[in-house]
């Protein structure tokens, strides 16, 4: 008998992402002595995952990266990639870094697996917030990296993300608080996935 | 200890037997439609209904007739949901009861009636998965709840995730009282339980093949003599006019013998299953601290155990004994596909820390002591590994 589809016989997910899953990098040791500059944590156990991401910056450039999750494979294995390719990478361009350049690092994800990626680039974006705030920039990277969503009201995924920072938990609740959607309204589905995105990063 | 292939899912599905698959192979030449009035579609029929004595063996049915055979368990659930939907649509009766830790055929048709504006009762359950009797009885009540006279009661005999048992005799009591019909799906709980339908007093039984190292796409709904049924599937007058299409002969044939085998070997298997299921228990309590047995102690299927580590992430778990060649399953939501983890878990009320943590180990004809040791030893390091990366204590989700 022949094998009609090889890929059912072959792991779940890609090669690359096996070997991330099997011996992650940058993973941080409870034993070990890392004196981070800034740490960010997204996430929630509620949805069943969350992330924490442990930096030394020296410079404006990132020196040296830990990293803690509770997560699934995807999750364990977007987020090692993604510590390999941060380090010595200036704070500005790893502040940018999004989810689908891992993703296609790793050789791809299943569709359904993506959110699970996502955890891993807000929690460095978390880091580096906390950074710029320590030393007095406070969101001096906010907005460079904002994709318009609802193209009437000119309102980005980073309004949208604001808004669930700051409560929005439904659709009526988030048109509340950024008018999105009221004119046209085309943006709607969009705006809906960002939202329950958010939601699952920032917690119900 | 050498890498080894240890299938602990089958809960999920049980590969077919050699003395089945043998009489199936050797069926496969009688190709005349049992339906047929000549020589060979009579013995054709011959085999259906010598397979339909077998199936109503298994489960105390003295009746032959009063087995149906389906496509299997969804179908044998859904064409109890219709049969309440002809019969309450027009009627003062017609609220259904049902459970919170159904399989899903069972919720989502459910669902479809409360779309239809039935009134639909879902039963939560107790921390250890069983129904409360005096909230049933309370929901059969009209006087003391809403939704009028009962029409339907609906309860697995054994939960697929968990394992846990109910009392269905107790509920059968209980139902009869009411004046209402009993549903059971027995899926999980034929061949690992004794089933007995008069002892049960129930209206309507759901079996499926696969769970019982048969086919996969047959399946049966046993009737109460003198209780109705609707069609899902009209056409010919095969089943009495309940289930139409051409009869499945290799399936049947194959279902009605892995029925009698599961039959002559029950007691037998079920002692072997819980002596395996004690050593996993007692294996992993032993190896891996701060975990969470899942389900009842004691009214539980024989080969189910669901166990919970918080601090480790479900899928992450499944897929790290997966690359040491172990088959199990997850309550995760990272497994699920959807956000939510498993709805059974979270009726317990464990939460989700410990629902997307949770793993279930079901055994079988083909597990043995070398694989339930096997499991054991790979499983302490792979929950120390993803507990050690974890930003979620194990002693967090400590009850």
């Amino acid at each position: 008998m022949s094998d009609t589809n090889n890929s059912a016989f072959q792991w779940l997910y890609s090669p690359i992402v096996k070997e991330h899953f099997t011996n992650p990098k940058n993973v941080f040791d409870p034993d070990e002595a890392f004196a981070a500059d800034a740490e960010g944590v997204v996430g929630n156990i509620k949805c069943g995952d969350q992330m924490m991401f442990m930096l030394k910056i020296k410079d404006d450039v990132i020196a040296d990266v830990r990293w803690k999750t509770y997560g699934c494979a995807s999750a364990i294995a977007s987020t090692s990639m993604l510590s390999e390719v941060i380090k010595g990478m200036p704070i500005r361009e790893a502040y940018s870094i999004k989810p689908s350049d891992i993703a296609s690092r790793l050789g791809g994800l299943p569709e359904n697996k993506i959110h699970c990626s996502v955890l891993g680039d807000k929690a460095l974006r978390a880091a580096i917030d906390s950074y710029l705030e320590k030393t007095h920039r406070a969101g001096a990277f906010k907005g460079e990296d904002a994709v318009v969503v609802c193209n009437c009201l000119n309102i980005t995924d980073k309004d949208i993300e604001q808004a669930v920072k700051d409560g929005a938990r439904s659709w009526e609740q988030l048109q509340e608080a950024t008018k999105i959607g009221t004119v046209c309204g085309g943006c709607k589905p969009r705006a809906e996935e960002l939202l329950h995105e958010y939601i699952h990063i920032y917690g119900s | 200890m050498e890498q080894r292939f240890v299938y602990m899912d089958y809960n999920a599905t049980t590969p077919l037997r050699e003395e089945v698959k043998a009489r199936m192979i050797e069926d496969l030449d009688i190709y005349a439609n049992a339906s047929s009035m000549h020589e060979a579609g009579r013995r054709a029929r011959d085999r259906v209904e010598m397979a339909r004595k077998q199936v109503a063996a298994l489960i105390g049915a003295k009746d032959p007739s009063t087995i149906i055979f389906t496509s299997g368990g969804s179908e044998s659930n859904n064409t109890v949901f219709t049969t309440m939907y002809e019969l309450g649509r027009n009627a003062e009766r017609r609220k259904i009861i049902t459970t919170a830790i159904e399989h899903p055929c069972v919720l989502n048709a459910a669902r479809h009636l409360a779309d239809e504006g039935f009134p639909v009762v879902f039963l939560g359950v107790d921390g250890q998965g069983r129904i409360d009797l005096s909230e049933l009885e309370r929901e059969l009540d009209p006087a003391r709840s809403s939704g009028g006279a009962s029409l339907l009661v609906s309860v697995m005999a054994a939960n697929n995730e968990i394992g846990t048992v109910q009392d269905l005799a107790a509920i059968s009591r209980l139902a009869k009282a009411a004046g209402a019909l009993l549903h059971t799906d027995a899926v999980q709980a034929a061949g690992k339980l004794p089933i007995d339908v008069e002892a049960w007093g129930v209206d309507y039984l759901t079996l499926s093949c696969h769970k019982i190292y048969g086919p996969k796409g047959i399946g049966a709904l046993y009737m109460r003599r003198g209780t109705k049924a609707e069609p899902l599937i009209r056409g010919g007058h095969q089943e009495l006019g309940i289930r139409a299409g051409t009869y499945n002969n290799q399936g049947i044939l194959g279902f009605g013998y892995a029925a009698e085998l599961a039959l002559r070997d029950q007691g037998a298997f079920e002692m072997r299953l819980r002596a395996l299921r004690s050593r996993l228990r007692d294996g992993i309590l032993a190896a891996v601290p701060d975990v969470r047995v899942n389900g009842h102690p004691t009214h539980v299927l024989p080969n189910t155990l669901n166990v919970s580590f918080p601090g480790a992430e479900g899928e992450a778990i499944l897929l790290s004994l997966d690359l040491e060649g172990i088959e199990v399953s997850t309550g995760s939501a990272c497994a699920s596909g959807s956000l939510e983890p498993s709805h059974v878990l979270m009726a317990t009320g464990v939460g989700p820390e410990l629902a997307h943590g949770s793993i279930r180990f079901s055994l079988g004809r083909g597990s043995s002591e070398e694989d339930v040791d096997y499991v054991i030893e790979k499983l302490a390091p792979a929950i120390k590994r993803l507990r050690r990366m974890s930003t979620i204590p194990s002693s967090a989700c400590r009850a």
